[in-house]
């Protein structure tokens, strides 16, 4: 963004200034993230930076604590790694079909309290963690799901829908209800018309809430510290105790993977978002 | 054929009339039995479980169910003076029954937060209470510990009689309702709870201010910047929001260790001396630093999001009408972003009042917030009563924020990224 050639000179020098604070603060939010990545190749037990990797000395660098995270003896992290993928991919299923119903319905001009049932539906994601924690495992104790998957599953169930019905709701706002009446005034049943008609046109909404749902998961450590029993170990839970405990490099190999993925994650919610603009008809 | 002809009927004969009204009945239906799934599923396990948590944060029954003669016995007690024959006796069999069935300790353990002191002696009771002869049960008592005679004692017990209290909420905010039954403060060096709330206010406002502080110059740059420029920098905002939080934090342990970079940088530059390295973990200083960057992205989506919607024509007839750019800023541009503003500054205030994660990493003993406190009594003190009367009243606390923001705001200026 140039400045045109009048400006004055001390707008001039406020407009450097401007962008100088920019640059810091983006400095600020990507920064820590690069930190994690070298020192995860250290070929030492400590969590700073040797004078071998100072000097780019190749023998500083080593793949050991990957290899600690595969291979280790007693290590936790393949338990935890399925866990973790088992639990967030069933809680995201459930999140996805739950939520789109209920977006759905919600969207529909006939539905009666739609601002207090609103208000419900999204209320796990207003409520703080750990009360929705404590709540979550009251009642997983009572009927005896505490310490199960299946527990630990409906509790991001909880977590994750709010997400699916705002995406979902979001899509559905732009949504011409003109072309399901088409559909069903041609004879199409009403499954028909939701697996052909509505679902590819939501399909953006829909899978974007689900990556939240599935990062909601994934990342989900204050309600499963309360829930999980030894058996139900996700990474999350490992990487906590390991920051309390000892801070040991292989965290930081389990870290960069975790960033690798959430680059992952990033790319497609941002073809998704692309994709649902172009399709709404929103041109910038 | 009807006879009325004033009624347009349908071809099945029916009045139009009633058949709209049949079809939108018909339509109501549908569209709750879409929300209804996800709906039953959120009461059953969510909003009954938090309604479970403000029964549990009352009840008091357990003192009552263990002595129920002496209660019905106490009736008639005013309190003043020791009570007569009949509620020893009374107390004298509920205990019995107690040592028998080995639950006499619960009761040892709530009668002693009650009056200090009363382990003890309702331990030697146990001890004692075998050899008890039949009839004459105030004597027998009293003389087995004098604190018997002490009429203290048995108010305590009479205190605990109803089967709910709200002395956990009291609690809360450092109070107790004393020997009287009036509510005063605890002595001065046990009032935590006041200390975090007032912490966890304070860091949630700081946070926000400092979030929205960094959020609104890169929003601004984010919203004015040629697409191709900002989708680049835009990464910078959204890989962190995607990154997991304990990654995050992870990286904020070894930036902020004291021989970690961030302490190495300040040595270099002179600062400090190479022996004097600030602690900058495990205190307010951490949470605050891991908690802004952690909550930034929350507040530039909102604000880039409004910030978009604003065309750059308006501050440009600002200043073809004779404003400076800075009058024009503060005149033009900036009421308009105030709904991404209060949207951006609701999210983070929210998220930071109930934060566990982080400021247990790197907060330390006196950068703890009070969302630790009720973590800390559920899995450590087993205080599960507390923890729910103190999450009861951070909820209540949110809930008043948010319907305030709604009030003055508007809750539907929402939006995610």
């Amino acid at each position: 963004m140039a400045l045109p050639k009048y400006t004055e000179p001390h707008y001039r020098i406020w407009h450097y200034f401007y962008l100088l604070i920019c640059g810091c603060v983006f400095f600020f939010l990507i920064a820590p993230l690069f930190v994690i990545f070298p020192l995860s190749f250290n070929a030492e037990e400590f969590l700073v930076f040797s004078d071998g990797m100072k000097r780019l000395d190749p023998d500083a660098f080593s793949l050991r604590w990957y290899k600690d995270m595969i291979y280790g003896t007693k290590n936790p992290w393949g338990l935890a790694a399925r866990n973790s993928f088992i639990i967030a991919i069933f809680a995201t299923l459930g999140s996805i079909i739950l939520g789109t119903l209920a977006a759905l319905g919600l969207s529909s001009r006939h539905m009666p309290y739609k601002g207090l049932i609103m208000a419900i539906l999204i209320s796990p994601m207003i409520v703080p963690l750990i009360i929705s924690g404590v709540a979550i495992f009251f009642f997983m104790a009572k009927v005896g799901l505490a310490a199960t998957h299946l527990g630990i599953i409906l509790a991001h169930i909880i977590l994750g829908t709010p997400f699916v019905v705002i995406t979902v709701t979001a899509t559905l706002s732009g949504f011409d209800h003109s072309i399901t009446r088409a559909a069903s005034s041609l004879g199409s049943s009403p499954y028909n018309t939701f697996m052909k008609i509505t679902l590819p046109l939501i399909l953006p909404g829909v899978i974007s809430g689900g990556l939240f749902a599935f990062v909601t998961s994934f990342d989900e450590v204050v309600v499963v510290l309360f829930l999980a029993g030894l058996d139900n170990t996700t990474i999350p839970i490992q990487m906590w105790t390991g920051l309390r405990e000892q801070l040991s490099p292989t965290i930081l190999a389990v870290a960069t993977c975790l960033i690798i993925l959430s680059v992952l994650i990033l790319l497609t919610a941002e073809l998704l978002r692309r994709r649902s603009e172009r399709l709404r008809g929103i041109n910038r | 054929m009807s006879s009325e002809t004033g009624k347009i009927l349908t071809t099945d004969g029916i009045p139009l009339e009633e058949s709209l009204k049949q079809a939108e009945k018909k339509n109501k239906i549908k569209a709750f039995l879409l929300v209804a799934p996800l709906l039953l599923f959120l009461i059953i396990t969510y909003m009954i479980p938090i309604g479970d948590m403000f029964s549990r944060s009352i009840d008091d029954k357990m003192v009552t169910y263990m002595l129920p003669k002496t209660y019905k016995a106490m009736e008639n007690w005013d309190g003043k003076e020791l009570p007569s024959e009949e509620v020893f006796e009374a107390f004298y069999l509920d205990y019995k029954i107690l040592v028998k069935n080995k639950t006499a300790g619960k009761l040892q353990t709530q009668l002693n937060y009650e009056k200090n002191g009363f382990k003890s002696v309702l331990k030697k009771l146990a001890r004692k209470q075998k050899k008890f002869e039949e009839g004459n049960y105030k004597e027998q008592i009293m003389k087995v510990h004098k604190r018997w005679r002490n009429v203290e004692y048995w108010r305590a017990i009479k205190r605990r009689a109803p089967s709910y209290t709200y002395s956990k909420y009291l609690k809360g905010i450092d109070m107790y309702s004393n020997e009287d039954g009036k509510i005063v403060q605890v002595s001065e060096d046990r009032r935590i709870h006041r200390i975090l709330w007032i912490r966890t206010v304070e860091v949630a406002f700081f946070v926000t201010l400092f979030c929205f502080l960094m959020a609104y110059p890169i929003a601004h740059l984010l919203a004015t910047l040629p697409m191709k420029y900002s989708n680049l920098l835009m990464i910078c905002v959204l890989l962190p929001f995607w990154t997991s939080l304990l990654v995050r934090t992870a990286s904020w342990m070894i930036l902020l260790q004291q021989q970690g970079i961030v302490n190495d940088f300040f040595v270099w530059t002179g600062l400090v001396a190479d022996d004097n390295r600030p602690e900058m973990m495990y205190n307010k200083t951490g949470t605050y630093v891991a908690m802004t960057q952690i909550l930034l992205p929350f507040m530039v989506l909102p604000l880039y999001s409004v910030m978009k919607t604003i065309s750059p024509s308006l501050m440009r007839a600002g200043k073809s009408l004779g404003a400076t750019p800075t009058v024009a800023f503060f005149k033009v541009y900036f009421p308009l972003t105030i709904p991404g503003i209060g949207a951006g500054c609701l999210l983070v205030f929210i998220l930071a009042i109930g934060y566990y994660i982080t400021p247990a990493l790197v907060g330390g003993a006196s950068g703890t917030l009070i969302s630790n406190q009720i973590a800390y009594h559920m899995k450590s003190t087993l205080d599960w009563s507390f923890a729910s009367a103190m999450g009861l009243m951070l909820l209540t606390g949110v809930l008043a924020i948010y319907w305030i923001y709604n009030k003055l705001v508007g809750v539907d200026n929402i939006k995610l990224g």
